[in-house]
């Protein structure tokens, strides 16, 4: 048996989403030596890719429900630990705008609902107040209400400093690692995967959009059955920030928290997602037609943004499952638990989340203390609304004028404790070629910046 | 930190280095050009190929050359070129802020003249569909990997569009080995002039025109393009890259949240006929103005631009009064300028500029308050320069709006070649 095969880690952690890089977190900070196991070349490669990047509160999440508490739990910690962290927030506020007759009936219960779930501050506001507030949005809303604790958030910096918080104190990551099979010998996991063994006294499935499947491989059955649901964006232009103050919401809808314009920490506007049930756990692809209709939904909302350009389209995929509520199930015999249909709020639960997994008696002995002064990373700092690298003496030039991403930056993220291993990954931790220009301009100089360093290469020596 | 200047330049390509040599030579003192790259020379840095140069030094030259050729006249001129240094902000009264390597400092020019250039449209402004693969760039990014950098992203792109950089971008590939899968057009046929429509051909390249449901595939790289036809089935070609190539777009992001304004139809500044934009201290010039015009003339319309610049030094910047030029028919795309003086001294432009949304055969018209100003005839197709005379419009003292208006005769909807 070789050395690696030898060590036995207190806890895997299978899948590198949001939930998996908190879960790391929650468990390394507790003491216990974690192992996190991706099958993708990179860490945040499925649901967690792609979302609107707003901090919940969880005001419309159904009472009572585990996804309600860990939304509120999940909140709570991110403001406590972010200034730590080095993570940013925008504190927008969101408004609930209704925009017809039937959904202006609804306003009183979803109030209600919100101060059921420990949302006291929300607050109704007449058509008047929210033009008052909200200039540039339609004239023919009818009313809606305010919740301000709804804010933006960085969605890849957090789940990165998340993960990088639990390599920085002992955690280890394990890419190109989709574990096939499993066995559990009443005390030690042997986990098969095509980076090797890995042995862990307990399992973590975070495994998202692939969650069910994990279960299959490992228990031979699960609770639970994932049915992806697509959501595409479409990001407007920096100069379409300035027409909004506060993320517009619409009345939701029984199976989605419908269409919402929102702008981005990174400076943008963006309106989306739609809700696309299909049966591909990989297919993000866009829609010519849908983005379309997202681009003039928007406009009705918003009639100014018919002025402003395209910068980006994107999709993502919800882990939803068979049920509405989170799918979080323990198997004490086994030393297992399922964390499974994460769907729409994981972004903002993940920190709650990760608690209550940890607080579950799952049978596995608990042989670990918690990190009395646990290590804290450098974060990625993108936020278009805080000081970036661009404005710092000694980057080494901008790359990337769009988006301001200096040599630096660049290098950092190459060099840095996480590497990213495709263009993709590069994008997620310093956001080069995602602005107005989509790459007409850097392209050349970031192919020769990353030459050897990732895989697809931008480009091959022309011999 | 902070300092002065006569005139600064913002883009160091053609247009930039031909207006700062020629308020040289009309002796004008204290021209900075700002370029964010590490070198002046702009787009033809990276145009690997011919024709550049005949208008300007009389021989023909590739884009490299031509711009090695631009700064080497332009310090000789004594130009004080600063690359690496990018405007990142527009003030009232042509302050700038600049940075340059983290040290951010402010400038404050007597007149400022905007030149930073035109770029393509990107696969998420024109909303194409699919997946989201690495392997897919504009035209200008690709030469720039080939002709800066000596790499190749792909060996068998699908190119999409027809129109004159399309054909650039064939060239670049057959200079780097690659050899392009396919060039498929939404619009019924070529978008590049009548003499350059079987270049593809001969180059091997098969084209497919009035193709829809354009789809890229593949998971990590380009793996296909899926489409209609002009005939509306399915069709598949297997690929590595895709080449998204053309509708150019003036590079505004600086104006954005300035104190310009701009002109929804070009992209780029509201300017009248010298080139001044709505804060009089501001002067625009090259292919920001509009999209899209050859190098050679931007090269002439920056020095045009300059004389203006250098005349307008001698006052007080002010705005002056002015009447809106616009076009008013739904095949007219744009029309540059967008403003015009009327009882202006001479020396603006002769001729405004103008550019289709379909093919028109007819007549143009320029009238104002219902009086006709100004006709002649109309007969061209989308992407082609259009010139009208300014002259007559101005003598006739308009006092209201002046709109630019077609009577077709017949306006070819797009429809498949035979
Ligand atoms: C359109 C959209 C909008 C959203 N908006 C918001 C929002 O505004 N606010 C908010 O809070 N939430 C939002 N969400 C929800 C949020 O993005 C998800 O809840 C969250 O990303 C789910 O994360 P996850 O870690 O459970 O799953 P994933 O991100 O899918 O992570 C699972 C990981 O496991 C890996 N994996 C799978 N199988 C294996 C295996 N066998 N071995 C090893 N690795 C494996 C996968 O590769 C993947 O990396 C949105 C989601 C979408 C799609
Ligand atoms: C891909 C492509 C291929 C082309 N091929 C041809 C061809 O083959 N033949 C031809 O005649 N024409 C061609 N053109 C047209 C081309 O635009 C002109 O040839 C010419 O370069 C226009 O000159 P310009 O000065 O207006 O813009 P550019 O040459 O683009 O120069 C603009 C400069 O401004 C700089 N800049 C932009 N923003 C800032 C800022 N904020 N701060 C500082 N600097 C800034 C840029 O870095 C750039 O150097 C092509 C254009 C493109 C985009």
């Amino acid at each position: 048996m070789s050395e690696a095969n030898s060590t036995v880690f207190d806890v895997a952690v299978i899948g590198s989403g949001v939930v998996g890089c908190a879960m790391a977190r929650r468990y390394t900070l507790n003491g216990a030596h974690t192992v996190v196991l991706e099958k993708e070349p990179d860490v945040l490669d499925g649901a967690s890719k792609a979302n609107s990047a707003i901090l919940h509160t969880g005001f419309d999440a159904p009472p009572g429900s585990l996804e309600q508490a860990c939304i509120a739990s999940g909140y709570r910690e991110y403001l406590d630990i972010r200034e730590a962290l080095g993570l940013p927030v925008l504190k927008t506020g969101a408004l609930v705008v209704a925009w017809d007759k039937p959904q202006l009936e609804q306003l009183e219960s979803l109030l209600k609902k919100a101060r059921q779930n420990g949302v006291p501050d929300v607050r109704p506001m007449s058509k008047a107040e929210i033009l008052a507030q909200e200039p540039a949005l339609a004239t023919h809303l009818l009313g809606g209400f305010s919740i301000p604790g709804e804010y933006l958030i960085d969605p890849w910096a957090t789940a990165h400093a998340y993960l990088l918080q639990a390599l920085a104190n002992g955690a280890e990551l394990r890419r190109n690692a989709e574990v096939l099979t499993g066995v559990f010998d009443g005390e030690i996991w042997t986990l098969s995967t095509p980076a090797g063994v890995v042995r862990a006294r307990q399992v973590i499935n975070c495994a998202g959009l692939f969650g069910d499947i994990l279960d299959q491989r490992l228990l031979g059955q699960s609770r639970f059955s994932i049915h992806p649901r697509k959501g595409q964006f479409v990001v407007f232009d920096k100069s379409a920030a300035a027409l909004l103050q506060a993320i517009v919401l619409p009345v939701p809808s029984k199976t989605t928290k419908g269409v919402v314009l929102f702008r981005t920490i990174f400076g943008n506007l963006a309106v989306g997602p739609t809700a696309e049930e299909q049966d591909s756990r990989t297919d993000a692809s866009t829609d010519r037609t849908t983005l379309q209709g997202l681009r003039q939904k928007g406009i009705e909302m918003l009639p100014a943004l018919a002025r402003h350009e395209i910068t980006a389209t994107y999709a993502g995929l919800r882990p939803a499952s068979n049920e509405q509520d989170y799918r979080i199930i323990t198997e004490p015999q086994k030393n297992y638990i399922s964390v499974g249909g994460i769907r729409s709020t994981g972004l903002s639960a993940a920190l709650g989340i990760a608690s209550h997994v940890a607080a579950l008696n799952t049978g596995a002995e608990v042989r670990y203390a918690p990190l009395s002064a646990p290590a804290i990373p450098l974060p990625d700092r993108l936020s278009d609304y805080h000081e970036r690298d661009w404005q710092v003496a000694g980057n080494g030039g901008i790359i990337c004028h769009c988006e301001k991403v200096t040599k630096r930056e660049i290098l950092a993220a190459l060099d840095g404790p996480m590497p990213p291993a495709t263009l993709q990954g590069l994008k997620r931790r310093t956001r080069v070629t995602m602005g107005r220009c989509q790459g007409f301009y850097c392209t050349p100089a970031l192919a020769a910046l990353t030459k050897g360093r990732l895989d697809p290469a931008l480009g091959e020596p022309d011999e | 930190m902070s300092e002065g200047c006569r005139v600064a330049i913002v883009g160091g390509g053609t247009a930039g280095l031909s207006l700062a040599t020629t308020l040289r030579r009309l002796g004008v003192s204290g021209i900075v050009v700002l370029e964010r790259e590490e070198d002046a020379g702009g787009v033809p840095r990276h145009c690997g190929h011919y024709p550049f140069g005949l208008r300007e030094f009389k021989r023909l030259l590739k884009g490299p050359d031509y711009a090695r050729r631009l700064v080497r006249e332009a310090i000789a001129a004594g130009v004080d070129i600063r690359t690496g240094t990018a405007v990142t902000k527009l003030h009232k009264g042509g302050r700038l802020s600049l940075v340059c390597g983290g040290e951010t400092y402010d400038l404050q020019a007597e007149r400022v003249v905007l030149c930073t250039g035109v770029r393509e449209a990107s696969r998420a402004q024109r909303l194409i569909s699919g997946d989201r693969p690495i392997g897919v760039m504009s035209t200008g990014a690709l030469q720039g990997m080939v002709f800066l950098q000596g790499l190749r992203p792909f060996h068998r792109p699908v190119i999409l569009g027809s129109e004159l950089v399309s054909l650039s971008a064939i060239m670049t590939c057959a200079h780097a080995g690659i050899k392009p899968a396919m060039m498929l057009e939404e619009g019924p046929r070529m978008l590049a002039r009548g003499f350059m429509r079987p270049f593809p051909a001969l180059r091997g390249v098969p084209m497919r025109f009035g193709v829809g449901n354009i789809r890229i595939l593949g998971n990590r790289r380009v793996e296909a393009v899926s489409y209609t036809d002009a005939g509306g089935l399915p069709r598949e070609v297997s690929c590595d890259g895709v080449i998204v190539s053309g509708r150019f777009r003036p590079e505004a992001a600086l104006m954005q949240d300035s104190p310009l304004e701009i002109d929804p139809d070009t992209g780029g500044p509201v300017i009248d006929q010298f080139g001044r934009c709505s804060d009089p201290h501001y002067f625009a010039s090259g292919n920001l103005l509009r999209p899209v015009e050859t190098s050679g003339w931007c090269w002439q319309e920056a020095r045009d631009t300059a004389k203006r610049v250098a005349a307008d030094l001698a006052q007080e910047a002010r705005a002056q009064a002015t009447v809106t030029l616009s076009v008013n028919s739904p095949e007219l795309r744009f029309v540059l300028p967008q403003r015009l003086v009327p009882d202006a001294p001479p020396g603006g432009m002769a001729q405004m500029q103008l550019r289709l949304n379909k093919p028109v055969s007819g007549r143009l018209y320029a009238t104002s308050g219902g009086q006709r100003l100004w006709s002649g005839a109309l007969n061209t197709v989308p992407e082609r320069r259009i010139l009208a005379p300014i002259g007559p419009i101005i003598t006739a003292a308009p006092i209201h709006e002046v709109l630019m208006e077609t009577s077709v005769v017949c306006s070819m909807e797009s429809r498949p070649p035979k």
